[in-house]
């Protein structure tokens, strides 16, 4: 039971990811990514890691997802205003990377940096992979790790979030004219 | 309830790393290589959390995955506002259109 579960979300992620890698439509991408970050928190479930499962859905779905297609919105060329009716379909195309040598170059490295991973996992020979492992419930001791031993990068954390929403919000403020005059 | 061999976590991480390198480096549109971005570092949480198994009592594997996650929803954010101020001044996200440093 528990295997046929991971053998789903297993595929649910790769063939998402793929889907995201041979897809053309940015749109489509954004959402075939939703399906890999799915597949990646059910696959947290089964290694037993609950809290981050949650965590998974709340911060990746719920917000970096969101604000991916915020981005792909808003960096859309609009068409002529005569043909972009709202009974069209959005397409926002990328562009692939030059010609069909890239798509080998790209494969050739992608694939062969897959098959030095395979042959290392089944190779190395963890002797940590063959202790016993049991099924916990994660939350209660995570909160207890993050107000003892990881309360300074859980701070720090903080500190950096609160930053990077000033800096964004900064960042993708408009420019009032007298700014655009001075910073010329 | 046998739990799943972990070995086959670190497949699908192998896998997912993969497939977000070759997405970073075939894809032009800025949104798209973040996706890829995303990807890896999806990828990298699920070895963090396979390994983290065998912790029980610290979980140091798990306390990693979520300050990268954190790390990366504040990447994201910033990342896409860089994007977006870049496509208000050139008028376009294919990033191999942006070829020029001054206007």
């Amino acid at each position: 039971m528990v295997q046929i579960a991971f053998y789903a979300f297993s595929a649910l992620t790769i063939i998402g990811g793929l889907a995201v890698l041979l897809t053309r439509n940015v749109l489509y991408a954004a959402f075939f990514l939703l399906l890999t970050l799915l597949g990646v928190a059910g696959l947290f479930v089964l290694a037993s890691a609950d809290f981050l499962a949650i965590a998974q859905i709340m911060i990746y779905v719920g917000g970096v997802l969101v604000l991916v297609i915020f981005g792909v919105m808003l960096t859309h060329r609009r068409q002529l205003p005569g043909e972009a009716g709202s009974q069209q379909a959005n397409t926002i195309l990328s562009q692939n990377r030059g010609d069909s040598w890239s798509w080998v170059v790209a494969l050739a490295v992608a694939g062969s940096l897959f098959t030095a991973l395979y042959v290392l996992i089944f190779r190395a020979n963890f002797t940590l992979l063959a202790n016993p492992v049991g099924w916990q419930n994660t939350t209660g001791i995570i909160g207890k790790q993050l107000m003892t031993e990881y309360v300074v990068p859980f701070e720090i954390a903080g500190i950096l979030l609160l930053a990077a929403l000033v800096g964004a919000a900064y960042l993708a403020s408009p420019q009032s004219k007298n700014a655009q005059d001075a910073a010329r | 309830m046998q739990p799943v061999d972990s070995h086959l976590f670190l497949l699908v991480g192998a896998a997912l790393f993969s497939i977000g390198l070759a997405v970073v480096m075939l894809k032009r549109h800025a949104i798209v290589v973040l996706m890829g971005i995303e990807l890896m570092l999806n990828a990298v949480n699920i070895n963090l959390v396979a390994f983290s198994q065998y912790d029980p009592d610290r979980l140091q594997g798990q306390m990693l995955a979520l300050f990268v996650m954190v790390v990366a929803a504040a990447e994201s954010a910033v990342a896409l506002a860089i994007v977006l101020r870049v496509y208000r001044h050139f008028r376009t996200a294919q990033l191999d259109e942006l070829r020029e440093l001054n206007d």
